[in-house]
């Protein structure tokens, strides 16, 4: 926190002091008539001010740390021709610009703002609409991405791009951002310790928010509502994800969250709620999840094997249809004070905490993994009676998998 | 009034009625006799649509009643076992029967000879039999109707009820209505009957006043004629 | 057929039984949320409840009116009212308050805990309309085999068991049978073979209310369209409505040629 504060200082002092450079203003009857203009006009540490209008222009090189910034939201019209902000130096400000209309092609990835091999810039306030990608950040560190709105409108994956990409790009800040309608929400490849926090993203074709080959990232107060899927962490190491919320992920091969070759991850505090999975789990280990609230997921959490000395403790899993899915019967994973809303035990000596384990995998989920059209038999009275039979003598099921110190109460 | 054409009925194996012709005049008493099996019974639900004849015609003033249901509108039927429903009172039930069959009655004269006044407000359940078998004929008889049919009127009843009972069947006789009437107490019959429809093995036997049978089997008591009757047949 | 109803109903309401009937759902209702005080715990429970209880009290109500009321039947039959009017004016009258005592019962205890303040209202009508649907169509079952059977004890077997059948065995089937065709598709076989089953079909009426996060999930795309549009809702419906319509159908029909 004390460091993150300490970054705001520096990225605020970042802001003002190019301030006192000399203010070049860009408008239809200004000395500078366009935004390229502007910038050749400009020296270092200068101020480009685009007041109101429209510019039609593509293909802006800032090349020097200068502060681009717009006043009512003036439109950048790129008429679909190609990228249109090029940031190639350090220390430059992106601030209050509409951008619309970038080029789409199969062979480039064009942005509205690109930023490439660059130190401490700051991008914020701007609107993207009609965009392939939005803000790609390459092989740059140290900046932040801020209150930004991306509206794409992607209707197929294999041509459209993501709202924020980070790659090989280092210590980034992205916070308070909307993204919807575009592939991918944020992705970051090879992008670590970076701060993903308070945004939402929401309704996109893929994930809302996407990690490969990313380590030592944070991700906290976001939400991720309808998207292809909440969040894919993929192929990375200690990724903590904090108080997130994963809402309304439907879709046959959707999860709020996918986990896929993770180690030591922190999953703490998030809320999954109402979708098909919850928690996807595909050759994960030692990974902590505390505290997290699974509300009326389909599968609270499908562990599809390999899954090794993972802990569940102090969530709660509250009327998911499946809680756990499990796919082998060997378990090495521990499940501990949880609260679980199926179960039925008591408490004899009233210390808050179950007298009977609880066994959160049951035969029905088995079941329904192998013929997946028996999920219309579910809440069936010979369901009911076939999981009680499971339940007293586990045949099909992990026998250890349970939870053996059940709470009684939500965990607050 | 009732006019019955070759009516036939079977239950299951059993051949209930195998012909039965019939020919009801208007006004008088008619006792339809016969031994246990032998039709009465289901006769008299085929005159009122309760069992659908295989075979045969009827007609109540000339009106065929197959598919009809309107021409009960004619009739008053007391049923041989009394039992409502367990919850209404007794005035409800009155009230309720006068609002199905939409039609003006005159219980007040029924209840008092009948001395029913203190049932009034008590449920049926709570009521003893010969109790329920006076509501039964209160509830029948307190129609006006041109046919009235009684299946068993006398059981359960005390001598004083049966008497009432008798003075009122007379009372509507008088009136010039058609009563059919069934019942095993042969002295009954005897004194009301103006006529008897024989019933036997599912076929009408013998149709005529007592005397008409007392003569044909040559026996000094109606009773005896009866059971002569039976005799002969080995019923 | 409306007076019948109205003092079959009038009869009913004043009888041992519905009371009975409603206490149980009252006591059920306040011991549920006095328990979990919880209102969509609370409404899960109950759909478990109400899909394998309501059918069971329907059936065997049904059946014991008819019979307990069979010589008061015969009274009706001598006045001049329609055969079918009696019969389908008793089984309205006996469905009817049975709803009502539904309705009523397990609606005070959730109105009472805050139900309108809540959002779980959606579910729990859905949960009241789907027990008045299943009440209406096994009272109607049951008057069916009332109807076809003079045997007291035999309609008693017949009915309990017709509800051992869909509420339990139907289930096991179909089970069995999803499960040895599986390389087979099976979407149309099993949408199908729901409909063919009242309480399957408010059971997935209720699913698809409570758990279509996890009905999403299966890939076939009848089931997607059955389940993601409202297709699967206004289907579930119209078959019930159908279910409603066929044994009172056939009550109107056997009634009017059976013998008393």
């Amino acid at each position: 926190m004390f460091l993150a504060r300490n970054l705001l200082c520096i990225l605020f002092f970042s802001v003002v002091v190019p301030l006192r450079g000399q203010v070049i203003e860009v408008c239809s009857s200004c000395k500078a008539k366009t935004i390229k203009k502007g910038i050749a006009l400009a020296s270092e540490l200068d101020t480009v001010l685009v007041k109101k209008g429209i510019y039609k222009e593509y293909n802006l090189v800032i090349d020097k740390p200068l502060t681009l910034i717009g006043e009512n939201y003036p439109t950048v019209d790129g008429e679909r021709k190609g990228e249109i902000i090029k940031v190639k130096s350090d220390n430059v400000t992106v601030d209050g610009l509409f951008i619309i209309n970038v080029g789409t092609s199969y062979t480039e990835d064009y942005a509205a703002v690109r930023v490439i091999k660059s130190k401490n810039f700051l991008i914020q306030n701007l609107v993207l609409e009609k965009l392939f990608f939005g803000i790609y950040l390459e092989k740059s560190r140290d900046g932040r991405v801020f209150h930004n709105k991306i509206i794409g409108d992607a209707i197929e994956e294999y041509n459209s791009g993501n709202g924020i990409q980070l790659w090989y790009s280092h210590n980034v800040v992205v916070e308070n951002n909307i993204i919807t309608h575009v592939r991918d929400g944020i992705y970051l490849e090879f992008a670590n310790d970076c701060t993903i926090k308070s945004n939402i993203s929401s309704d996109n074709l893929r994930y809302g928010l996407h990690f490969m080959f990313s380590n030592d990232d944070l991700y906290q107060d976001n939400l991720f509502e309808n998207n292809g899927a909440g969040v894919a962490v993929m192929f990375s190491k200690r990724i903590k994800m904090y108080k997130n919320t994963f809402k309304e992920n439907w879709g046959t091969a959707s999860y709020g969250l996918l986990l896929k070759e993770i180690n030591d991850a922190e999953i703490r505090g998030n809320i999954f709620k109402e979708n098909t999975v919850g928690i996807s789990i595909e050759g994960s280990n030692r990974i902590v999840y505390e505290k997290n609230n699974f509300i009326k997921n389909g599968w609270a959490i499908k562990v599809r094997g390999a899954c090794y000395t993972n802990t569940y403790v102090n969530n709660n899993f509250l009327y998911n249809s499946f809680d756990i899915s499990y796919n082998s019967k060997l378990n090495d994973n521990t499940f501990d004070q949880n609260y679980w809303s199926g179960y039925t035990g008591y408490d004899l000596n009233k210390d808050g905490i179950g007298d009977v384990p609880y066994r959160p995998v049951k035969l029905f989920s088995y079941i329904v993994n192998r013929t997946p059209e028996t999920i219309i038999l579910m809440r069936s009275l010979f369901i009911d009676i076939i999981d009680f039979s499971e339940k007293v003598s586990p045949v099909f099921t992990p026998d250890n998998l349970l939870d053996n110190y059940p709470l009684m109460k939500k965990h607050l | 009034m009732i006019k019955i054409e070759n009516l036939h009925k079977r239950f299951g194996k059993n051949q209930v009625l195998k012909g039965v012709d019939l020919d009801i005049s208007e006004g008088g008493i008619f006792a339809i006799l016969g031994p246990n099996g032998s039709g009465k019974t289901t006769l008299i639900k085929c005159i009122l649509g309760m069992v659908i004849p295989d075979k045969g015609e009827m007609l109540i003033e000339s009106k065929s009643i197959r598919k009809s249901w309107k021409y009960r509108q004619q009739i008053d039927y007391l049923p041989q076992i009394a039992n409502f429903p367990p919850n209404l009172t007794v005035s409800e039930l009155i009230r309720m029967i006068k609002d199905l069959r939409n039609k003006p009655a005159e219980e007040e004269l029924l209840i008092k000879s009948f001395q029913l006044e203190p049932f009034l407000d008590k449920k049926l359940s709570s009521l003893s039999g010969g109790t329920k078998q006076k509501v039964n004929l209160l509830l029948t008889l307190m129609f006006d109707s041109p046919l009235i049919i009684l299946d068993e009127p006398t059981s359960g009843l005390d001598p004083i009820a049966l008497l009432h009972l008798k003075e009122l069947i007379q009372k509507e006789k008088t009136n010039g209505k058609t009563i059919l009437v069934t019942s095993h107490i042969m002295s009954f019959v005897e004194e009301m009957a103006d006529e008897i429809v024989f019933l036997l093995e599912g076929k009408v036997y013998f149709k005529g006043d007592i005397s008409t049978l007392k003569e044909k089997t040559q026996k000094e008591s109606f009773e005896l004629a009866i059971a002569n009757v039976l005799k002969e047949n080995n019923a | 057929m409306l007076k019948i109803l109205k003092y079959s109903f009038y009869d009913l309401i004043r009888s041992r039984w519905s009371y009975v009937y409603l206490l149980f759902y009252l006591l059920l209702g306040f011991v549920l949320l006095f328990l979990n005080n919880d209102l969509s715990k609370a409404v899960i429970t109950l759909m478990n409840v109400i899909i394998i209880l309501v059918p069971l009290i329907g059936t065997i109500f049904g059946v014991m009116y008819y019979y307990n009321s069979k010589e008061f039947t015969e009274l009706l039959l001598a006045q001049p009212i329609k055969r079918s009017s009696i019969f389908i004016g008793q089984y309205l009258g006996v469905a009817l308050s049975l709803s009502m005592s539904l309705i009523i019962g397990l609606g005070l205890p959730f109105v009472f805990y805050g139900l309108f303040q809540s959002n779980t209202i959606w579910e729990f009508s859905l949960l009241l309309i789907t027990g008045t649907f299943l009440t209406l169509i096994f009272t109607a079952l049951a008057f069916n085999i009332a109807l076809y059977n003079q045997n007291k004890i035999k309609g008693f077997s017949y009915a309990i068991l017709l509800w051992l059948f869909l509420a339990v065995i139907y289930d096991g089937l179909f089970l069995m049978s999803l499960i040895i065709f599986e390389s087979y598709p099976l979407d149309k076989f099993s949408i199908g073979a729901t409909l063919f089953n009242p309480i399957d079909l408010s059971r997935i009426l209720i699913l698809l209310k409570l758990d279509i996060s996890a009905l999403m999930g299966y890939t076939g795309a009848v089931f997607q369209k059955f389940f993601g549009t409202n297709q699967g809702v206004v289907l579930a419906i119209v078959a019930l409505l159908i279910w409603v319509f066929l044994p009172t159908y056939n009550i109107h029909r056997k009634s009017k040629k059976k013998d008393f």
